[in-house]
């Protein structure tokens, strides 16, 4: 069974989908993912599906369980690169990826990551500000 | 079927790629545009997974059609499985027996021109599909 390969680049994990996937190989890039974001602590995921000619159900719910379990491990993922008669099709298939983070290529796509992390830091930081008991504005 | 028309029997995983494959080549063949061979690519991998997943698997058999004024591609899929009991729950959007999206059948028929679905249960499915260049 072939097998997409699973580029690090700095905090970046970075996938291009290169062939025609079976579905089972769909099922092992979930896999070889979790693994390689919770060996590499990286959080971001980039996977660019510029080569791919079709995104059927299948290769669409594996995206979509991908950005969900990289969101459990605490990473974000953005799928890049989307051909036109690709989203054309999926969204007539019915399937409008709710969830997934979309970017038109790999390098809007890190820009995308980088600023998600800085709002999520900031997220972070209001949390811990309302933990402390600091009497922010609040409506409740 | 005419005799430009061939077959692949779908068994495996691998069988749905060759059939997408297939699909690709006879629609570039026949100038679908670009978008209608897509759509038409991702019909057929939708509905030849449904033939090994539901099915138990069965064939796919796609050929060129002429209708005098337009060419298209014309897709039959055929198994023996346990074929459907109720057409509109399979027909509708999110419904699925199998742990899918449920967007197989409603999404497939969605992307071509013409589809049409003969199934009995106990004895199987045959849905045949029409995508013709506009």
């Amino acid at each position: 069974m072939e097998r997409v390969p699973v580029l690090k680049i700095g905090d970046i994990l970075l996938v291009s989908i290169q062939i025609d996937m079976e579905d089972q190989v769909a099922l092992q890039l979930q896999e070889d993912l979790a693994d390689r974001i919770v060996a590499t602590g990286c959080h971001g995921v980039i996977i660019d599906i510029s080569a791919l000619d079709i995104v059927d159900s299948f290769v669409g719910r594996t995206l979509a369980t991908i950005a969900a379990i990289s969101k459990v491990l605490d990473a974000e993922t953005v799928v890049v690169g989307m051909r036109p008669a690709v989203a054309i099709t999926l969204v007539e298939l019915g399937l409008s990826l709710p969830g997934i983070r979309t970017a038109l290529n790999v390098e809007l796509g890190m820009e995308l990551l980088a600023r998600v992390r800085v709002d999520h830091f900031d997220d972070d930081d209001e949390e811990d500000a309302g933990a402390t008991g600091t009497p922010a504005a609040s409506d409740s | 079927m005419s005799e430009q028309g061939q077959r692949i029997e779908v068994a495996t995983d691998q069988d749905v790629v060759r059939v997408r494959q297939l699909v690709r080549t006879l629609a570039v063949a026949v100038k679908l545009s670009l978008v209608d061979q897509t759509k038409l690519v991702t019909a057929a991998s939708e509905l030849a997974r449904n033939t090994l997943v539901y099915g138990g698997g069965g064939s796919v058999e796609v050929a060129p059609v002429d209708n005098g004024r337009r060419k298209g591609i014309r897709i039959v899929f055929s198994d023996q499985g346990p074929g459907i009991a109720d057409l509109d729950l399979a027909f509708t959007d999110g419904y699925t027996s199998g742990g899918g999206l449920g967007l197989g059948l409603s999404g497939a028929r969605r992307l071509v021109d013409e589809f049409d679905i003969v199934t009995a249960v106990g004895e199987g499915t045959t849905i045949t599909v029409t995508k013709w260049c506009r």
